[in-house]
């Protein structure tokens, strides 16, 4: 259950502003794919054509050989689902979990409802009984689960993952990326992966691009950041930042 | 310590209609050093920094001390607390997008601070603000003076707010999560900037964040808070050598570049850190 994905070309223009000139690179199936770069990079943007949330775009992306603007809207929400940055603005406040997740499943005419959502729910770590509880009643890693079993519970096979922890803090960030892997690992997710964090691209990608003004600069294998194997002068400024942030405190840790 | 700036004992302090202080017994000195103060949020750290200015309308702030240079903070009245907020002691906020006027130039933002302490004319203070604006490395004073704060950038914004904090000298600089809305390319220009001038003119920093990686590069000592108290108290190198489970999962929670992509140590909150004895 998993999905290659190629996309060439792909530009965007929002008003005047050429927002993504001239994307392309190719995610292989099971892969999770990294993007960074700066705020206003366009790396969110790339996530949101590839969800269609944002649908004026040109150049061609095609999922497992399919182009994306042939695929049914329903065939393609199961293909692919998105999971956001702020678990805070991604749930609605008055709809309870049980709400969230039983839309998609009615929406797509899917068969024994309960016990999907019951089983999206232990999938993501959460009580079953968490079924019932308003996103008030929730911590901010909970809510993030939940988010995550919303995305899972019509059995995509890409994830796209728009800082799905930098709202979080540390400890539960450490939860959150342990649970995607775990998914990943069991089920052959294909993840695309957008964060600012080089640390957590380090941790859960086989390979990144980095972005600048809307252009992929350089993609580059995760084993590349250690040594800054970059030749970017933008992607070595921003690995060696990174490296350096981390410098000191791994230096002492060691 | 000799001489300290800043000496806390016993603070605590209860919002309006909680049951259980945000901040329990928190104690601590300051001297002319950078002092960071870490934990995930809820653990009362930014309500300790807000404390120390008295910035909580409506919050029972109570301690056994809290003494600012020679001043005893809670025996001042809010007219008192004027001369010292700003002049002697201010704080750096998070965002500069919600932080700095959006309908004002930032070079008057930053000037208000000055006319408002110091008998001086606009002239003057326009001077004084240009200077200081140089002093963040902002490479055209003149101009960026009269820009207002969306025709900057983030990294920008946060070295006007910097300039505007320091512009009348203070002894004592709380910085909370001074760089957490920036670019990490930007980020270590900004903290170096900060780092730089604290230096120069001898001012006691507190920098508050969740960041781990950023105390321990950017300050001396650290404070770990869990649930509203201090558990730990680590020197900046010695982070290795933490014993607090708490602050050793913290550590372990964080990914490495060049980590073995093991899952990363999750924590296991025990009860009993937020009640025992400090180490």
């Amino acid at each position: 259950m998993t999905a290659s994905v190629a996309i060439r070309d792909l530009s965007i223009s929002f008003g005047l502003a050429k927002v993504l000139p001239n994307v392309s690179f190719d995610v292989a199936p099971g892969e999770c794919f990294g993007l960074v770069g700066e705020s206003g990079s366009g790396k969110s943007t790339v996530l949101r054509c590839l969800s269609m949330l944002t649908d004026f775009w040109t150049g061609a992306i095609t999922i497992d050989g399919r182009n994306l603007r042939d695929l049914p809207v329903k065939e393609r929400c199961r293909m692919l689902q998105m999971v956001f940055q702020d678990p805070y603005g991604s749930l609605h406040p008055r709809q309870s979990v049980r709400t969230v997740l039983a839309e998609p499943l009615r929406i797509h005419g899917l068969d024994r409802r309960e016990e999907r959502m019951q089983q999206a729910m232990v999938d993501v770590g959460l009580p079953v009984d968490f079924l019932d509880r308003f996103p008030h009643q929730l911590s901010g890693g909970q809510r993030q689960r939940v988010a995550i079993a919303r995305a899972l519970i019509l059995e995509p096979q890409l994830l796209l993952l728009d800082e799905p922890t930098s709202a979080l803090d540390v400890s539960v960030q450490a939860e959150i990326l342990n649970l995607l892997q775990r998914l990943r690992a069991e089920r052959g997710f294909t993840y695309i992966m957008v964060t600012h964090d080089l640390a957590v691209v380090d941790h859960m990608c086989d390979r990144f691009a980095v972005m600048l003004h809307g252009e992929i600069t350089e993609i580059l294998p995760t084993s590349a950041i250690q040594g800054n194997g970059a030749t970017h002068p933008y992607a070595r400024e921003l690995i060696g930042a990174s490296l350096e942030y981390e410098g000191a405190g791994k230096a002492s840790a060691a | 310590m000799q001489d300290p700036i800043l000496d806390v004992k016993n603070l605590c302090v209860r919002y309006p209609g909680a049951p259980a202080d945000a901040v329990r017994g928190v104690s601590f000195q300051l001297g002319r050093e950078r002092l960071g103060i870490v934990g995930e949020s809820g653990s009362g750290k930014s309500t300790v920094g807000r404390a120390l200015l008295r910035l909580l309308p409506g919050a029972v702030i109570s301690a056994d001390t809290l003494r600012f240079e020679e001043t005893d903070l809670l025996a001042l009245s809010e007219r008192d607390m004027l001369k010292v907020r700003g002049r002697r002691m201010s704080m750096i906020l998070q965002d500069p997008k919600f932080s700095l006027n959006p309908i004002q130039q930032v070079g008057h933002q930053v000037a208000e601070t000055y006319l408002r302490h110091f008998r001086c004319t606009k002239a003057e203070a326009r001077a004084k603000v240009l200077e200081m604006l140089a002093a963040v490395k902002i490479r055209d004073p003149e101009r960026v003076h009269d820009l207002y704060p969306h025709e900057i950038s983030g990294g920008m914004g946060q070295r006007v707010m910097i300039a505007m904090m320091l512009l009348a000298d203070p002894d004592l600089v709380i910085a909370d999560e001074p760089t957490s809305a920036l670019d990490v390319t930007v980020r270590l220009q900004v903290l170096n900037i900060l780092d730089g001038l604290v230096k120069d003119r001898g001012i006691g920093l507190i920098m508050i964040s969740h960041d781990l990686n950023l105390v321990r590069n950017f300050c001396d000592r650290v404070l770990i808070m869990y649930a509203g108290r201090v558990v730990e108290v680590l020197k900046a190198g010695e982070f290795g050598q933490a014993r607090h489970p708490y602050t050793q999962g913290l550590l372990a929670a964080q990914p490495r570049i060049g980590g073995n992509h093991a899952p990363l140590a999750v924590l296991d909150r025990k009860p009993e850190w937020k009640e025992e004895p400090l180490p």
